[in-house]
C-alpha cells in the first residue's frame, strides 16, 4: 500500500483518469473539460493526462461538458466530467438527458453553494437541484471514500442492471482542497476492477437507430419505469460492486448508509459528507459518556435508501437531520426525505439546518444541536443553527 | 430508441415533413454526396427531429442522436472524438434548424468551430422557428412577419457564414436547393475536408413563409438570382470564391410570392442597398483570395 497526501480534487482526478485508462481496450474515454471553483484542478488534471485512448475536450460551457459526454458515452466510450455549483447549474437539462438516455456517465460534483450572492465555499443545494434527475448521487465524507466511491460508481452505472448515470460529490474546500493521506488506486488493480464498458444502444451503422426521437405517453411511461426499476435494483449491484471491490483492493467500501451505535439508541442524529464525519467524533464522545445516542451517515442520497435508514433507526425516539442545504419554503432536503421514509409517526423528527454558505459546523455546533435534540418533548419546523464563522 | 435495417435511405419515406420543405431535399442530396460516407447525424430540438416519426419508427436510415436544443456541436464532438479514437471512418453530421444553429446553439457551434473538431455542420434555415409555429429568429430577415413579429421583423438578417468564417475553419458555404449540382459539390468538398465545416442552407418552408409549397425551388432560385442569398464558398475564412451572381432580377419578384412580407413595412429599396453592399464586401474578398 502506498500512501499519498493529496488533496480530494487530485484524487478524483487521478481515479477518473485510471477508470478512463481501463476502458482503452474497448472503445476509450471522453469527458469535457470546463473550470469553475472549487473543482477546476480536476479537470486541469484530467487535461494533463496522456490517455491511450481518450481525449478530454476543453468545451465553452458546462452544458456543453455534458453533451460532450452524452456523444461520447452513446458512441460507447466511457465518459466523465466534473462541476461545482452554477456549473451544475447551468448543466443541468444536459444532466438530465444524460440520464434519460441511460448514460453511464459519472461527474464528481464538488459541493458549493449557489450564487448569487458569489460564494465559493460547500453548500450541497447545486447537486440536490439535481435531485429529481434520473442520477444515483453518493455524498463522500473523506478522500478515502471519495476515491473508492468513484470506482464503485462506474462499476454501478455501467452494469446493465442499471445504466445510469451516477454523481460523486465532496464538500467544496473542506474536501476538494483539503490535503489528506489517500491509498490512492493503481491502473492493474482498475483494470482488474472495472469491466470493459458497453453500452447497449451505442449508435451503430450496423443496426441503425435513432435515440431520442418522440414519444407518445404509453412509451414515455414506460421508459420512466424502467428508470425507476433500475434505481429499485442499485442496492443488489452496490452491494456486489463493494464485494468486489474488497477483493481486488482489500478495502470495504461504506454503502448506502452508515449506522454507529444506532441499536440501543434512544437519539440518532443524521448527516453527510463531511459534517457526518465530524458528528462521529461527537457521538463516540457523548457514548463514553454513557448516552444513548448513534448517528446515521447517509451516502447514498438517490436512490433514497428508505429501507436501510428506517431499520437503523429502529426503536428510536429523536431523531435530527442536519442539512447543509436548505429547500426555500421547506427545509432541509435530506430531512424532507427522512420524513417521507418514516412510517412511525412517533418518533420525534427535527432539522437541523447548519454550515450554510459553508460556515464551519464543528463538534461544538454539533453538540448543541444534540442537547437540543435530548431536551426536546416535540419537533418544530427547521432549526437554523447559526455559525457565523 | 428505433431501430430499422441497414442500407436504408437516409431519409427514409413515412418522414413527416411538409409539402415544399427544403430539408427535404437536402437531406436526400446528403444521402446521395455522402453514399459511400455513411454518417452518424446529430439532430438538436428542430422539425428535424419530428421528421424522425415516433418511437418505435424513424425516418432515418442512419444512426441519429437527438440532441437538446443548444447542444448539437457538443454531443457531436463527443461521438466524432469516439469516432476517431476507434479509427471509424463514419463522419458525424449535425443537421440543425436557424434557432438551434444561430441562435439558441451558437455557444457550442462557436466552440466545436473554434476547436476544429472533425464535425460537418449543416443548418437548414427556414428563417424562423418552424417546429414551434414561426416565431423570429436572429435569421428572419428584415420586413418578415413571424408569430412574434406581427409587423414585421425590424431588424436585419445575421451574418452567420461570416461569423463561421471568422473562426478560419477549412470550409464554409452557402447552399441552394435550386443549384443541384453547386450543391452536391459542396457537399463533396466538404465530406473530403477534415476538421470543422459549415454549409447553410437556406431551406423554404411554405409554412411560414406563407407560399406555395409548389414554388419552393423558384423560390430560392429568385433569393439566388436577386443577390438576396449569395452562393458562395470560404476556405480557412480568407479564400473567397463566389458561385453565381447576381442577374437583375427585381427582389419585389421574391418578396412577392410570400405572404410574410405582405403588408409589412420593408423597404425595397433600403434592402437592395443592403444587398449591395454585402456583395462589395464579398467581390472585394474573392478579388483578394484571386
Amino acid at each position: 500500500m502506498t500512501l499519498t497526501l493529496c488533496t480530494g480534487n487530485y484524487a478524483a482526478g487521478h481515479t477518473l483518469a485510471l477508470a478512463g485508462e481501463a476502458n482503452r481496450a474497448a472503445r476509450g474515454c471522453c469527458g469535457g473539460a470546463y473550470p469553475i471553483t472549487p473543482q477546476t484542478e480536476i479537470i486541469e488534471y484530467l487535461r494533463a493526462v496522456a490517455f491511450t485512448k481518450g481525449r478530454v475536450v476543453p468545451v465553452e460551457s458546462e452544458h456543453s461538458a455534458m453533451g460532450v459526454c452524452i456523444g461520447a458515452s452513446i458512441a460507447g466510450a466511457r465518459a466523465f466530467t466534473a462541476s461545482s455549483s452554477n456549473g451544475l447549474a447551468y448543466m443541468t437539462e444536459n444532466v438530465f438527458a444524460a440520464g434519460y438516455y441511460r448514460l453511464p456517465i459519472v461527474m464528481i460534483a464538488v459541493n458549493r453553494t449557489l450564487g448569487p450572492p458569489w460564494n465559493i465555499w460547500v453548500d450541497q443545494g447545486d447537486s440536490l437541484a439535481l435531485r429529481d434527475a434520473p442520477w444515483l448521487q453518493f455524498y463522500c465524507d473523506s478522500h478515502q471514500d471519495l476515491v473508492d466511491t468513484i470506482a464503485v460508481a462506474f462499476r454501478v452505472a455501467e452494469d446493465l442492471r442499471v445504466l445510469l448515470p451516477v454523481m460523486v460529490a465532496m464538500d467544496g474546500f473542506i474536501t476538494s482542497h483539503t490535503n489528506m493521506v489517500v491509498d490512492l488506486l493503481d491502473q492493474e488493480r482498475m483494470d482488474d476492477y472495472l469491466p470493459l464498458c458497453n453500452v447497449p444502444h451505442q449508435l451503430r451503422h450496423s443496426h441503425p437507430t435513432t435515440v431520442g426521437n418522440l414519444t407518445w405517453p404509453r412509451e414515455t411511461e414506460r421508459h420512466r419505469r424502467d428508470i425507476q426499476e433500475a434505481m429499485e435494483r442499485v442496492p443488489r449491484v452496490l452491494d456486489e460492486a463493494i464485494g468486489e471491490f474488497e477483493a481486488v483492493f482489500g478495502r470495504r467500501v461504506a454503502g448506502a448508509i452508515e449506522a454507529e451505535e444506532t441499536g440501543d439508541a434512544e437519539t440518532i442524529l443524521i448527516a453527510s459528507s463531511t459534517m457526518a464525519a465530524t458528528l462521529r467524533h461527537v457521538i463516540r464522545a457523548r457514548r463514553a459518556r454513557g448516552e444513548r445516542i448513534g448517528m446515521i451517515r447517509i451516502k447514498q442520497f438517490r436512490p433514497f435508501p428508505r429501507a436501510d435508514l428506517v431499520r437503523a433507526i429502529g426503536n428510536a425516539k429523536r431523531v435530527g437531520v442536519l442539512d447543509r442545504n436548505h429547500s426555500p419554503g421547506s427545509g432541509g432536503i435530506f430531512w424532507s426525505e427522512v420524513a417521507a421514509s418514516l412510517r412511525d409517526a412517533s418518533v420525534l423528527l427535527q432539522n437541523y439546518i447548519a454550515g450554510i454558505g459553508g460556515g464551519d459546523v464543528t463538534p461544538e455546533t454539533i453538540d448543541a444541536i444534540a442537547d437540543d435534540l435530548t431536551r426536546r418533548t416535540a419537533a418544530t419546523d427547521p432549526v437554523w443553527q447559526e455559525i457565523a464563522v | 430508441m428505433s431501430t430499422i435495417i441497414a442500407d436504408e435511405p437516409l431519409l427514409r419515406p413515412g418522414n413527416t415533413n411538409c409539402a415544399g420543405c427544403g430539408m427535404s431535399i437536402g437531406l436526400q442530396w446528403l444521402d446521395e454526396a455522402f453514399a459511400d460516407h455513411r454518417p452518424y447525424l446529430v439532430i438538436p430540438a428542430a422539425c428535424a427531429i419530428v421528421t424522425a416519426g415516433a418511437f418505435p419508427t424513424t425516418a432515418y436510415g442512419v444512426p441519429t442522436l437527438a440532441s437538446t436544443f443548444a447542444s448539437a456541436s457538443a454531443y457531436a464532438t463527443g461521438v466524432s472524438v469516439v469516432a476517431e479514437l476507434n479509427g471509424d471512418p463514419h463522419p458525424t453530421v449535425c443537421w440543425a434548424g436557424d434557432g438551434g444553429t444561430y441562435d439558441i446553439g451558437v455557444a457550442s457551434l462557436s466552440a466545436a468551430a473554434e476547436r476544429n473538431e472533425d464535425i460537418l455542420y449543416i443548418c437548414y434555415d427556414n428563417e424562423i422557428y418552424g417546429n414551434t409555429g414561426g416565431q423570429r429568429s436572429s435569421a428572419t430577415p428584415e420586413g418578415a412577419m413571424t408569430s412574434t413579429t406581427p409587423r414585421g421583423k425590424a431588424e436585419w438578417k445575421k451574418d452567420m457564414v461570416a461569423i463561421m468564417a471568422a473562426h478560419r475553419i477549412p470550409y464554409a458555404a452557402t447552399l441552394s436547393v435550386a443549384h443541384r449540382d453547386d450543391f452536391l459539390r459542396k457537399l463533396r468538398v466538404a465530406r473530403e475536408t477534415r476538421g470543422f465545416r459549415f454549409l447553410l442552407m437556406l431551406s423554404p418552408c411554405p409554412i411560414g413563409w406563407k407560399s406555395s409549397s409548389d414554388e419552393s425551388i423558384e423560390l430560392i432560385d429568385l433569393a439566388v438570382r436577386c443577390g438576396l442569398f449569395p452562393l458562395y464558398e470560404v476556405h480557412d475564412g480568407e479564400r473567397y470564391t463566389i458561385n453565381s451572381r447576381p442577374d437583375g432580377t427585381d427582389l419585389r419578384e421574391y418578396l412577392a410570392r410570400q405572404r410574410r412580407y405582405a403588408g409589412t413595412s420593408l423597404d425595397p429599396e433600403v434592402a437592395r442597398v443592403k444587398i449591395e453592399k454585402q456583395w462589395e464586401f464579398l467581390e472585394v474578398m474573392a478579388r483578394l483570395s484571386s
